[in-house]
């Protein structure tokens, strides 16, 4: 794997594939809450595909992004866990 | 919206059927957009970081489409169809409007999820949800990985985990013995599905392979640890990093829906030339009903040609044979891996049915409609439009497919809103 790019994952700088998706890249990060449900338990992905979700996180401040189906970039800010 | 834009085909889907069909309609001089919402084409089979890393058949097919003059956006979707002069084309959050004279769905397929207890920890995966993240660069290396679900993808994800450096610990195919012999004996008789099953195989030797096996639930604290299996009768416990989980395929209809074609038994109904219920809309590959990537590729070609006003290529013997032997295949696929009793009773009251509207088991009568569960319970109501919870209640209630309403894959409101404006 090409650690190629730094992502900042909630403050903290993280080095990732710069080919990889932005969900196979939190995954490899050690992130498992990409959500919350309503009783506060961690969702993480499901599909892998666009469909069920589970994976979204905030990236550039941007709510509800499918990390699944995103490019990684360089300098790219994620927040997780909302 | 100012903008509408024309071309004379519209292909929605890049995977092999939407490839194929895009190229025999560009091939016969019409001018033809591709639309897929993946970061590159070739759908669920053949997603890829590196297109030299694709079997050559692949290969192929997206040479073919360059050359015929295709063109394909990656990263875009369409999120609305009144009707083919009215396409509402995302792209990368530009909205868009298109107008065609032939509209060809290759939406394929997405998982079907039975509701267990526990599968909603992170650490559970799709089965092919795990393929597609690990195409997406997830590292398996010296991760401990159960399989435990239905159909043919087993094999493949097994496969791919296991060369990624994955440990497969089980692979559990939740169908019968015996209804896996009658479909072995088919697939003996099919030579190029017989060495990719063997081929499948051999490079997850080590892991074992057991019929009438279903996980029953999954442990861990915040994240998957453990998975409880039924295998053949008896209940065990394995310890894992990532359990895979599908009870097989369910065709994605919903541009179908939205375009008021006929969908039966939950596939889009298609004639020989793969055409759908209404006029100047075909459709083709898993979304008319699961089948694999070879019949795919030849109903994409038939819709192509036949979009492309050949009808007569459409309809040749050659094609229509390998159409009806895909379908036969398809139909035998439905029987073999039909998701069984016991794994349709594995939920408790507490379990999550619906994901999105965190709807719990209990809160749910079999006996509504699935007007009725949406409205008093919010099933359904979520972000994926019941793109999960849809065929778990088809499955668990017979309930009738989630109706659609646009935009289809459901851009943030902030994000549609910036894309309309930005268009005016
Ligand atoms: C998660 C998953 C993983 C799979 N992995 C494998 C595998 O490894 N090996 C295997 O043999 N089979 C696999 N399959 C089975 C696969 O469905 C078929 O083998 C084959 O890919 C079907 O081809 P298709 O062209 O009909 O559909 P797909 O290949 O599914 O192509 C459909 C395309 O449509 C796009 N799309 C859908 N809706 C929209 C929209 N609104 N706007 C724009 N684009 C849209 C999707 O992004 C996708 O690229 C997998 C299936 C799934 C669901
Ligand atoms: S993992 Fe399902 S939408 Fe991203």
């Amino acid at each position: 794997m090409s650690l190629g790019v730094t992502l900042i994952v909630d403050g903290v700088p993280r080095r990732a594939d710069a080919n990889a998706t932005l969900a196979a890249s939190l995954l490899a990060a050690g992130i498992t809450a990409f959500r919350r449900d309503l009783g506060g338990h961690p969702r993480a992905p499901l599909c892998g595909m666009g469909t069920c979700f589970e994976c979204r996180v905030t990236v550039d401040g941007v709510a509800d992004v499918r990390a699944c189906l995103e490019p990684v970039r360089d300098g790219m800010r994620i927040e997780t866990g909302k | 919206m100012r903008r509408v834009r024309h071309a004379d085909v519209v292909v929605i889907g890049a995977g092999p059927a939407g490839l194929a069909a895009a190229s025999a309609a560009a091939e016969r001089g019409r001018s033809v957009l591709l639309v897929d919402q993946g970061l590159r084409p070739g759908g669920q089979i053949w997603r890829h970081r590196d297109e030299q890393a694709l079997p050559s058949a692949a290969r192929r097919l997206m040479a073919r489409a360059r050359n015929a003059g295709v063109k394909l956006v990656s990263g875009c979707r369409l999120v609305d169809a009144g009707s083919p002069n009215e396409l509402v084309i995302d792209f990368r959050g530009r909205i868009d409007r298109h107008q065609t004279d032939a509209v060809i769905i290759a939406t394929g397929a997405r998982e079907r999820f039975i509701p267990f207890p526990g599968w909603t920890l992170p650490g559970v995966t799709g089965i092919g949800g795990l393929q597609a993240l690990l195409k997406g660069g997830l590292p398996v290396a010296d991760t401990r990985i159960v399989l435990a679900g239905s159909g043919p993808l087993l094999l493949s994800v097994a496969a791919a985990v296991a060369q990624a450096g994955g440990r497969v610990q089980l692979v559990g195919e939740q169908a019968g013995a015996a209804a896996l012999r009658r479909f072995a004996i088919r697939v003996l008789r099919d030579p190029a599905k017989l060495r990719q099953a063997i081929s499948y195989r051999w490079a997850c030797r080590s892991a074992p392979f057991r019929t009438d096996t279903w996980a029953v639930r999954a442990h861990g604290d915040g994240r998957l640890q453990s998975v409880e299996v039924s295998e053949r009768g008896h209940l065990r416990s394995i310890r894992c990093d990532w359990l895979g989980i599908g009870s097989g395929l369910v065709p994605n209809t919903d541009l179908g829906q939205l375009l008021q074609c006929q969908v039966e038994h939950g596939a889009i109904a298609v004639d020989a030339l793969q055409a759908t219920s209404v006029a100047g809309v075909w459709a083709v590959g898993e979304c008319t009903g699961v089948k694999g990537d070879e019949a795919a590729t030849i109903e994409g070609e038939i819709a192509g040609r036949a979009a492309a006003g050949d009808a007569a290529g459409a309809g040749s013997t050659a094609l229509q044979a390998a159409r009806d032997s895909g379908r036969r295949f398809g139909r035998l696929l439905e029987e073999t891996f039909a998701p069984r009793p016991e794994v349709l009773a594995l939920a408790t009251p507490d379990t999550i049915l619906c994901r999105c509207e965190d709807v719990p088991m209990r809160s749910v009568d079999p006996g509504w409609t699935p007007r009725q569960a949406k409205l008093w319970a919010r099933v359904g109501m979520g972000v994926c439009q019941g793109a999960v919870c849809g065929p778990s209640c088809t499955a668990l209630f017979g309930w009738s497919a989630n109706t659609v309403r646009p935009p289809l894959g459901n851009p943030s409101c902030g994000e549609w809103k910036s894309g309309l404006d930005s268009a005016d």
